[in-house]
């Protein structure tokens, strides 16, 4: 399948510029990036997509033995990278998708040159002296709350929603479209994010590395920022004046700051 | 609105002057009694949402004082763990990009450990300049509706096991059903030593067990015995009886290959196993022995026919004619049946054809309401005497194929046939 048309792809901003990789976390999709966009497309290539299971990408690519761990969302980062042949890419994933993105750059180290890590943890459970923040049960308790929680979701529906790229409009439309997910898939995907542990990962990180933190994150607490830094060689920690687990809408002029900042340092 | 009959007063009639004074009451309960005495939470915070002001409703539902919330506490705060993943992961992005959010099923800790469903919705207040302000948000006790939804979804998920147990089932039954199937006709026929054999069967439905039946097997060392039959219907019940036709007539004719020997003992063992369950059983059957000359290379053919339609014999020169075997009962209706025998010798490029009424009986025409008949057979026959058994059989199927949905029952076919001394010059094609 057209990968472009399979991820919802979408490729905006200036075409000589240096391409910059924008990924979604769980739960949302592209649109998440709304206020982030504005900040770089005068001087970069930015690459927008949706990962199968989430958004507009094609539902009928959905496999829940590929979607069951964090690899397969890496091997859709590949993909992309690969269709769209880009080299030293700068990847910005938010949440899981930072740690997708530690995968992705280790499965293919010549696309990817730089990560910018927004709220990333590579491990949401407690385990003995590491502190996640999570429990088990809390996570099955979110399962929970995926099932009670259709969010404008209904098979009915599902059509209008998903795989409509020719027909964006029809989606805008719907109230709660950016974060409606066939519940099924979602719950596959919950399960890949929050039972992951990818803290061995980080070592291998060997690219420059941006880690963006908030002052008050239920889901990723300073603790984990603070592990993810130390994880890494060679990165940059950055604690945002901001609350909750999405920067990049509650406080975007200072996320873009940080992001475009740590971009014109590479260049 | 005004009771029938009067006209309105411009100045006000003295039921009016009560309504107004009731609605003058009502007045009275303030804005600010609304707000915390509603029935229903309400709650404003921060951006960041450090709670700033929340409703005696809300506070009761949580069993928490406004000193302890306001100022102290966030929204999250208020919310199960898994909740506040939801929250960050769906709620907070969604009201953030839209505006507000509504009708979104959360749960509450109160103060004494129990979780309270809620459905929650959220709109930000933004300032003069467009810049958000705070969040105003609304919950619902949503106790008895998420229990009733909890119920929903468990009754989803036993429909869903049920489903997928049916399936199974099904696949195991139809596994079953073609084991079963397999075992009303041969594999594959045996080799016959001078002659040649070809066989087809053709289901009306893929679903059903059907009630043609065949076979060819050896008697002796030298002698061959065949048989092709129908039994009466369709379904379980009929596979049941070919079952036992089949068997039957293979034991008998080891015992006594004679055919109304054979067709005898099937006769006994059917009448005797259906006359008195209520559900008489019989079938149709053509029995025969196939005695080959290896010197002459001819083969005599002895048959015994029970109520089936008559055999056909094709000649290697061109002609095919029934057999007739008349007057044979249907076998296993009565306790003695008269069965007719016939002979035949086929010579090098004659064949004996046996076929079920299926065929005769197919629905021609335009309208599908003429019956295909025994002479229409017999002339299509004679166009293909002299060829080989296969191709007579191929020839057949064609023909079966081309009756499409005029073919409403099961046909068998079984073609014993001579080999031709040479081909060359005795096959019409």
């Amino acid at each position: 399948m057209d990968i472009s048309r399979r991820n919802n792809v979408n490729v905006i901003g200036n075409p000589q510029g240096p391409t910059v990789v924008l990924a979604h976390g769980f739960g949302c999709d592209q649109n998440m990036w709304r206020l982030t966009v504005p900040a770089l497309v005068e001087e970069y290539r930015v690459v927008l997509f949706d990962y199968v299971g989430s958004g507009r990408a094609e539902p009928s690519a959905f496999s829940e033995e590929r979607y069951a761990s964090l690899d397969g969302y890496a091997r859709d980062v590949v993909d992309i990278c690969e269709a769209l042949d880009l080299h030293e890419a700068v990847f910005v994933g938010h949440s899981v998708s930072a740690m997708i993105g530690v995968l992705a750059a280790g499965l293919a180290p010549e696309r990817i040159g730089a990560l910018v890590m927004v709220a990333p943890s590579p491990r949401y459970i407690d385990e003995e002296s590491y502190r996640g923040g999570f429990s088990a049960e809390d996570i099955d308790e979110l399962l929970g709350s995926l099932e009670s929680n259709y969010l404008g979701w209904s098979a009915a529906m599902a059509p209008v929603i998903m795989g409509n790229a020719e027909r964006p409009e029809l989606g805008d439309e719907l109230a709660n479209s950016f974060c409606a997910t066939d519940p099924a898939m979602a719950r596959v995907f919950a399960r890949a994010t929050f039972l992951s542990d990818s803290r061995d990962d980080l070592k291998s990180v060997s690219v420059p590395t941006l880690v963006l933190e908030c002052a008050q994150d239920v889901i990723a607490p300073r603790e984990v920022g603070a592990f993810v830094h130390q994880a890494i060689p060679g990165s940059k920690l950055i604690t945002l004046d901001a609350t909750g687990h999405c920067p990049h809408l509650s406080a975007p002029e200072a996320t873009n700051e940080a992001l475009t900042a740590f971009l014109a340092g590479l260049r | 609105m005004c009771p029938t009959g009067q006209q309105p007063d411009p100045h006000g009639t003295s039921e009016e002057k009560t309504a107004n004074a009731a609605f003058a009451a009502l007045l009275e309960d303030s804005a600010e009694e609304l707000y915390e005495s509603a029935p229903c939470g309400y709650l404003s915070t921060l951006m960041d949402g450090t709670i700033a002001k929340i409703n005696s409703t809300l506070l009761g539902w949580l069993g928490l004082e406004r000193d302890a919330v306001v100022g102290r506490m966030r929204f999250t705060d208020l919310l199960t763990v898994g909740g506040k993943l939801y929250h960050e992961t769906h709620f907070a992005p969604l009201l953030r990009m839209q505006g507000q959010i509504g009708g979104i099923a959360l749960e509450m800790k109160q103060a004494n450990g129990t979780r309270m469903p809620v459905l929650v919705s959220s709109v930000i207040k933004h300032g003069a300049n467009g810049e958000p302000l705070l969040i105003r948000t609304t919950s619902f006790d949503a106790r008895d509706r998420r229990a009733y939804e909890e119920e929903l979804l468990r009754g989803r998920k036993v429909a869903e096991e049920a489903r997928r147990q049916a399936e199974a089932d099904r696949a195991r039954l139809q596994e079953a059903l073609a084991v079963l199937q397999q075992s009303l006709l041969p594999a594959t026929l045996p080799p016959v030593p001078g002659v040649e054999t070809a066989a087809h069967y053709h289901t009306a439905s893929p679903d059903r067990l059907g009630g043609d039946f065949y076979d060819v097997f050896p008697v002796d060392d030298k002698r061959f015995a065949f048989f092709l039959g129908d039994v009466c219907g369709k379904g379980p019940q009929a596979a049941a009886v070919t079952s036992l036709t089949r068997y039957t007539l293979r034991a008998a004719a080891l015992h006594d290959s004679d055919p109304v020997a054979a067709l005898s003992t099937l006769n006994k063992v059917l009448h005797e196993r259906y006359s008195g369950s209520g559900d008489p059983r019989y079938c149709t059957a053509v029995f025969g022995i196939l005695d080959p000359d290896p010197v002459t290379g001819q083969v005599a053919v002895r048959l015994a026919a029970g109520g089936h339609p008559p055999v056909l014999v094709l000649r290697a020169d061109g002609a095919a004619d029934f057999l007739p075997t008349p007057g044979g009962l249907l076998v296993g209706i009565l306790p003695d049946a008269h069965f007719v025998t016939a002979t035949t010798v086929l010579a090098p490029g004659d064949t004996l054809l046996l076929y079920t009424d299926g065929l005769t009986e197919a629905r021609t025409g335009q309208d599908r309401t003429d019956l295909f008949g025994d002479e229409a057979l017999r002339a299509f026959a004679a166009d293909h005497a002299g060829t080989s058994p296969q191709a007579v059989v191929q020839a057949l199927i064609g023909l079966l194929h081309s009756f499409a949905d005029g073919l409403d029952d099961d046909t068998a076919l079984l073609a014993l046939g001579v080999p031709a001394l040479n081909p060359q010059t005795t096959n019409p094609s």
